[in-house]
């Protein structure tokens, strides 16, 4: 396997040339999380890369936030799930990668649409009830933007997960303090989600550099080291949008904007190609 | 006509209880959600024989919609129980993406649908549901008719794959048709034959209509009635059939006349075969407090209206209009 740093620059680049080439589509989140995203899917879940919907005996992942396909997309298929080439479909007519993820299309690796936000939550709370009906050990993850725990819906699983002691689920929130209309705190201000998550009953745990693939790995290995005592478990992880391009990052702009063909071999420089480009 | 023996009145809700139960009892898959309404969706049997496939959420739909949704994953087969206001209309979008688009084999059954929720009043009355479900893709809409068909409906649709929709009420109401029946999901019931005018009634509305075709015989005239228990997928060959014969028809339906199942209809006549058409079912309007009866009545769902409506719907055919 190649090495993981390698792994984010090619997820990069795959992100940069998806958008660009259909000049749509969430570049700024989906820069953010590439680290955790290359880091779960290449060395903490234990999955089967046959897919099966049913996911049994393998952990599972679920992208609340599903504006930063790209993201997704890209580790799927750098990941094995599916041929790497079909990444020039993204956001194309009649192709299995639409906008947002869905299952309609049959896409492997791809569990439950999302993109209208909030639903996440409750969607990996119900696959981890399952899990412990079926006696199974293994974990279902996710993750969900900050600004999506604006949507009530949220609140609602966090406070039937704890309640319930779901302990098999380890989630992360991409805490890059951003939404589309600008600022988190000038938006809708969320205040401290660490003493809110508190306040619910979950166990927080906190990645400050969640561009850091060494911070990431160990956090999650924390973190699995907490499942199953009766708590579910939320990591707080602080990530810059755009992260990797530099005039991406430090600002919201690029949260829903594909960068033109200039911009584009400005930020394809900064990340050269590492595994070859789809 | 033929005659139909009321075994004894009953809430279709309690026919849901009755045939969770059985599927508890015979499908370890099955699970059962509930947003804080266990005893008025008559779950409490389920609960109480298999508390370990019993998940009472609280209040809280639309994480109920979702967690169920993410109980498919890994083969479970979840029922979610609330009233049909609180099943649709609040967690629209969540059954939309989590659900629908997302294909999950979730069962939504909810009660208390119609104006025959009573005195509560509008707010808990939904009559928008059907048209809510029915424009939903790959959904399945059933609106059974009484309690040995609410039973029947609730078994059945455990080993039907896909979302369904699965609408019943709260009033005891006769309880007419066959104990042992086989419930077959899109397939309408011919309930009597007749050849001057169809009724296609679904829900509370059959026995009405039942007894709208006595009082229509008592004039010489001889009704057509279908129990249409399934709205979507629709069972367009029983309908398009009996209209061949008798050239016009009523829907009735305890739900709005737009959206519901008299609009799906008049949408299959338009296509095949441009009959008149007339609609017994609430008129654009919201529901109030009052008792089931006094609301069935004030709002035209009675026997009484679809007999009206059969006559102008004859009286069309025969002026041509």
């Amino acid at each position: 396997m190649p090495n993981l740093s390698d792994i984010v620059v090619q997820v990069r680049r795959d992100i940069l040339r998806m958008v660009h080439q259909v000049n749509s589509g969430h570049p700024g989140g989906s820069l953010g999380c590439t680290e955790f995203m290359v880091t779960l899917y290449f060395k903490i879940m234990n999955i089967n890369k046959k897919f099966t919907m049913d996911g049994k005996n393998e952990d599972l992942f679920f992208l609340s936030n599903g504006h930063i396909s790209p993201v997704f997309y890209s580790v799927l298929a750098r990941v094995g799930y599916f041929p790497v080439s079909e990444l020039k479909t993204f956001r194309k007519i009649n192709s299995r990668l639409q906008g947002h993820p869905t299952t309609h299309e049959g896409l492997p690796g791809v569990r439950i649409a999302s993109g209208s936000l909030g639903q996440g939550f409750s969607v990996a709370v119900g696959a981890a009830i399952t899990k412990k009906l079926n006696k199974e050990r293994h974990i279902v993850y996710s993750l969900h933007g900050d600004g999506e725990l604006q949507e009530g819906q949220n609140w609602e699983a966090i406070m039937y997960a704890s309640a319930n002691k779901i302990d098999n689920i380890i989630c992360t929130i991409d805490n890059n303090s951003k939404q589309i209309d600008g600022d988190l705190k000038d938006v809708l201000d969320m205040g401290c989600l660490k003493t809110k998550f508190e306040a619910f009953g979950w166990i927080v745990l906190n990645i400050e550099n969640g561009n850091n693939l060494i911070e990431i790995e160990t956090k999650l290995h924390e973190a699995k080291s907490l499942c199953f005592k009766g708590k579910p478990i939320i990591i707080i992880m602080k990530t810059e949008m755009g992260n990797g391009v530099d005039f991406m990052m430090g600002t919201h702009k690029w949260h829903g904007v594909a960068p033109n063909d200039e911009q584009l071999e400005l930020a394809l420089n900064q990340n050269p190609a590492t595994l070859g480009d789809y | 006509m033929k005659k139909f023996v009321n075994q004894g009145n009953n809430d279709t809700r309690s026919g849901f209880g009755a045939g969770l139960l059985e599927l508890g009892r015979s499908n370890n898959e099955v699970v059962a959600l509930c947003a804080d309404l266990t005893g008025s969706l008559k779950m409490n049997e389920f609960k109480k024989e298999f508390p370990d496939r019993f998940f009472q959420v609280g209040i809280a739909e639309a994480n109920m919609m979702g967690i169920a949704a993410g109980m498919t994953i890994g083969g479970k087969i979840p029922f979610t129980g609330t009233f049909a206001n609180f099943s649709t209309g609040r967690v629209y979008d969540q059954i939309r993406q989590s659900i629908a688009y997302s294909g999950k084999n979730v069962k939504i059954c909810a009660s208390h649908a119609g104006v025959t929720l009573g005195e509560d009043g509008a707010t808990h009355q939904i009559l928008e549901d059907i048209g809510l479900m029915k424009m939903l893709p790959g959904v399945t809409v059933i609106n059974p008719c009484d309690f040995n068909q609410t039973k029947a409906a609730t078994i059945a649709i455990c080993n039907h794959i896909g979302p369904v929709y699965l609408r019943f009420g709260r009033p005891k109401v006769p309880n007419f048709t066959d104990i042992n029946q086989n419930f077959e999901i899109g397939k309408g019931i011919k309930l009597i034959d007749g050849n001057d005018v169809t009724i296609v009634a679904t829900g509370h509305l059959v026995w009405e209509a039942i007894e709208a075709c006595a009082l229509l015989e008592n004039e010489g005239i001889s009704t057509e009635l279908i129990n249409i228990h399934t709205i979507k997928p629709l069972d367009e060959e029983i309908i398009l059939n009996s209209v061949s014969k008798t050239k016009c028809i009523v829907s009735a339906e305890e739900h709005n006349i737009i959206g519901g199942l008299g609009e799906s209809i008049s949408g299959l006549l338009v296509k095949n075969n441009l009959v008149p058409m007339e609609f017994v079912g609430v008129e654009d309007s919201f529901g109030e407090s009052g008792t089931p009866s006094e609301l069935m009545k004030k709002y035209g769902l009675s026997a009484e209206n679809i007999y009206k409506k059969c006559k102008k719907a004859i009286s069309r055919k025969q002026l041509g209009v």
